[in-house]
């Protein structure tokens, strides 16, 4: 059916358009790959037997990532709305998915700018002469080092103590660290001159954002092969262990992964495409996206690793050291004759001659295979292992700075994903007044959530952000993108999917699409999201605190919620997808009275009663 | 007169001899008035590491004695004054420092212990060591003042960076200003750009005054109630 002309069918509004094709696809990518692919893909394929995780990782790309992705990008550049829009179209009373969409969006950018800012307030303070978090500090009256950070390391010192500033319990607000209110505040301005002029803006800052890392990430993996250990750690992360395929929590974490990482459901996917013309072969577009962004994954996983297993390396040497100057001093021998190389040598003859003496050394265990296997996932990959990493590393500010710059281009151009998800539904409802220009409303909404973020800069600020992670940034997705699938594949039906699909790309879907969209991805997300809600239930909610007076510190504190939290991780988890049954409700009692719903976007006046023509009866 | 002359060189000849080992009793380890030394040469210079021998000894008496004057500012201390004993290969060895004036009497430890603090810095340069390859048991050094500078680094950058960033705001607001009032102007002026302005497809683009056409039905896309 031809439809020419359908472009400008909300009464001949313009829509911003991409200057090209390349910005759309840049942005895509930038919203796609953000920094979990660095800090928790390694980490994934780490603890789940290294290259064996790659196939149930491909397997949930294959059969759920792309399907879902094309999916989304198909239905904004069909309709060219937002997910209000959009989910309103196709069916009224699904019209809740797209505003659980916006609230989740919100959510999600309330927390993940203040993970920017933390990356903003480590990168400032790269440009110093010595790294702070390679020392401690001294105590008040200069006798010696902070008590907290001898205990226990000052790269943890500089993180929970200076960073975070964090309270023993959840219980224990603090007050607001002004660092990270301003470092926040930075964030917050970063974002919105790049949303100043809407995709205009976004267009042009996504050619550095997205690009950039790429570069970090090739000019690390030069380094990180060159550095003693490298091997170690890449063979340790590679090697496959094929028992671990029949653990179903693999599985399982293979396809929330890779649904986290391709940023569906989050609205933002839909806003971006809905900004192109409607002629644009999207199928090459989805592809492209999830391909790239699973490549990104593993390509990063390389330089990473390898940096741990530099880490793990000098980490070895330094006990092995300790041990061999303790034997040094105990037993008189010339210096540096015990070497890393002959330890175990002049280890087994001390031991043998005299075995009393040795013991009392209480020498260290130093096992490479230990070091290797304190592995670390998201904040505490990037602030406390990598930055441990880097002070060993000669010329430590230029690597501080380049990871850091590549952790902030990453987060940045996610960002642009999460705000165009709250900021397209926002337009697309008309609930922007006519006079106010739009550069105001996108300062409006910064600023808005600029102030609601001030949460996270207290000093109980990180408990709350890994409960936004935890309980916002998971099952909502799950069950917005079971509806999403459900509500395209169902209920606007898959044949009028497929003529649409005809009409952007010019080909019918294949049937490999037609069965995912219609049996795979749907039941895949279903398994997907009882097994997860299953497994959150059986675990008892608990937080690791750090509490200088633990009786175990340095090690972390395990506590249970308190009621009070407890019960804002539930609403958290269910206030977003809350709307989809509540709007359903509302469009139905709205039918059942009788009156039309007064649904702004469909203020199209009866095209049937065409009141030019008129029929005069001829007597 | 020659007896006496005989008697004194006999006694100065058995002083001489005998103090020697009179302070070598005074050095021994554990001494209540010693410390001991651990040196670590190839730890701290790898290749370029120089032998310890007995030149390197002497050194190290001189610069002991050096520390000893500099501290009770007198110049009666000499390398003599300092005694070495129980040399060990790692290397270490303890040693005790006698008073000038009275040859058996030790200088106690915590005189010791705060002319070296004092000198420590002079001690380590003079055998390219350190604090922690030239050790002194019992005697801590003294740790490093942090270098404190009036601003915290950081705060320079994050300057920086907020004031390019707010710089950037003001100039691409003022520039969509000025780009707004220059479009109403030619609105103004010539209705004709309507259509130019359609073709490039305007940012945020204008409400164009035209009539639905409602011969064109759209009831296709969306579902029904």
């Amino acid at each position: 059916m031809p439809e020419e002309g359908m472009e400008d069918s909300k009464g001949g509004e313009e829509r911003p358009k991409w200057n090209n094709k390349a910005e759309y696809l840049l942005t895509c990518i930038g919203f796609a790959v953000g920094v979990g692919n660095v800090w928790r893909f390694p980490y994934l394929c780490q603890i789940y037997g290294g290259g064996a995780f790659l196939i149930p990782y491909l397997i949930a790309l294959v059969f759920q990532g792309l399907p879902l992705l094309y999916l989304e990008l198909a239905i904004g550049q069909r309709l060219r709305m937002g997910s209000i829009g959009v989910w309103n179209s196709i069916s009224p009373y699904l019209g809740g998915v797209g505003v659980a969409s916006m609230l989740v969006s919100f959510c999600v950018s309330l927390f993940y700018n203040t993970i920017v800012a933390w990356v903003l307030w480590y990168l400032f303070n790269s440009f110093q002469e010595p790294l702070p978090w390679s020392q401690c500090p001294l105590n008040h009256n200069n006798t010696g080092y902070v008590e907290e950070c001898v205990e226990s390391t000052p790269v943890n010192y500089f993180w929970y103590r200076q960073t975070l500033n964090i309270t023993p319990n959840m219980e224990t607000s603090g007050s607001l660290q002004w660092w990270m209110v301003v470092s926040l505040a930075t964030a917050w301005s970063i974002v919105y001159i790049c949303f100043v002029r809407g995709i205009e803006t976004i267009g042009k800052a996504v050619y550095v954002t997205a690009t950039f890392p790429y570069l970090v990430l090739t000019i690390f993996l030069v380094r990180a092969l060159t550095l003693p250990g490298a091997y170690e750690g890449l063979i340790y992360l590679f090697t496959p262990d094929w028992e671990i395929l029949k653990n179903p929590q693999v599985w399982l974490d293979a396809a929330t992964q890779i649904f986290f990482s391709l940023s569906v459901a989050f609205g933002g996917l839909i806003s971006f495409s809905s900004y192109n013309s409607q002629k644009n072969n999207c199928e090459k577009d989805a592809v492209l996206v999830g391909v790239i962004n699973s490549a990104t994954s593993i390509y990063a996983s390389i330089p990473i690793f390898a940096i741990l297993g530099f880490k793990a390396h000098t980490n070895y040497v330094t006990c092995l050291n300790g041990n061999i100057l303790a034997l040094t001093n105990e037993f008189d021998i010339s210096d540096m004759n015990i070497t890393v190389e002959n330890y175990e040598q002049w280890f087994d003859s001390l031991n043998g001659t005299h075995p009393s003496r040795v013991s009392d050394l209480k020498l260290k265990t130093c096992d490479l295979q230990t070091f290797l296997d304190q592995s670390a996932s998201g904040t505490g990959l990037a602030f406390i292992v990598f930055t441990e990493a880097v002070i060993s590393m000669p010329g430590s500010q230029v690597w501080a700075v380049l990871f850091f710059i590549m952790l902030f281009s990453l987060g940045l151009s996610s960002m642009f994903g999460n705000l165009e998800g709250i900021l397209t539904p926002l337009h697309d409802l008309k609930l922007v007044p006519k006079w106010m220009p739009n550069e105001l409303f996108t300062a409006i909404i910064c600023l808005l959530l600029f102030l609601m973020a001030l949460i996270f800069c207290l000093g109980s600020g990180n408990y709350w952000l890994e409960i936004f992670n935890s309980y916002v940034g998971s099952v909502p997705f799950l069950i917005i993108a079971f509806f999403e699938i459900i509500a395209v594949a169902y209920i606007y039906g898959i044949g009028r999917f497929s003529d649409d699909l005809e009409f952007m790309t010019g080909h019918r879907p294949n049937i490999f699409w037609k069965v995912c969209w219609l049996v795979i991805s749907p039941l895949m997300l279903f398994v997907v999201l009882v097994a997860y809600v299953a497994v959150q239930a059986q675990t008892p909610p608990t937080y690791a605190a750090w509490n200088p007076d633990y009786v175990n510190f340095p090690n972390t504190e395990v506590l249970p919620y308190p009621d009070w939290v407890f019960a804002i991780c539930v609403l958290l988890s269910s206030v977003p997808v809350i709307s989809i049954p509540l709007v359903a409700i509302y469009r139905l009692i709205c039918c059942m009275s009788g009156r039309h719903s007064k649904d702004s976007l469909h203020n199209n006046p009866n095209p049937y009663a065409n009141e030019d023509y008129v029929v005069e009866l001829l007597l | 007169m020659r007896c006496l002359r005989m008697l004194v060189r006999i006694l100065v000849l058995l002083y001489l001899a005998g103090a020697p080992a009179l302070a070598q009793t005074l050095c021994q380890p554990n001494a209540s008035n010693g410390y001991r030394v651990r040196i670590s040469i190839k730890t701290a210079l790898g290749n370029q590491a120089y032998e310890w021998n007995e030149n390197e000894m002497f050194l190290f008496r001189a610069t002991m004695a050096f520390a000893m004057r500099r501290y009770y500012k007198t110049e009666t201390y000499n390398v003599d004054n300092i005694i070495v004993c129980n040399q060990t290969r790692r290397v270490s060895f303890w040693f005790v420092v006698i008073s000038p004036e009275n040859p058996t009497m030790l200088i106690p430890k915590a005189d010791v212990e705060k002319a070296v603090s004092m000198s420590r810095h002079r001690i380590n340069n003079a055998f390219l060591l350190t604090d922690r390859t030239l050790e002194f048991l019992g005697i801590y050094p003294t740790l490093a003042e942090p270098v404190n500078p009036d601003t915290p680094p950081w705060l320079i950058v994050f300057g920086v960076v907020i004031g390019a960033v707010f710089a950037g705001i003001i100039a691409l607001l003022v520039s969509s200003l000025l780009q707004k009032r220059r479009k109403e102007k030619g609105m103004m002026e010539d209705g004709q750009d309507e259509e130019d302005r359609q073709m490039k497809g305007v940012e945020n683009g204008i409400n164009l005054d035209g009539i639905y056409n409602r011969g064109f039905t759209d009831d296709d896309r969306f579902t029904k109630l």
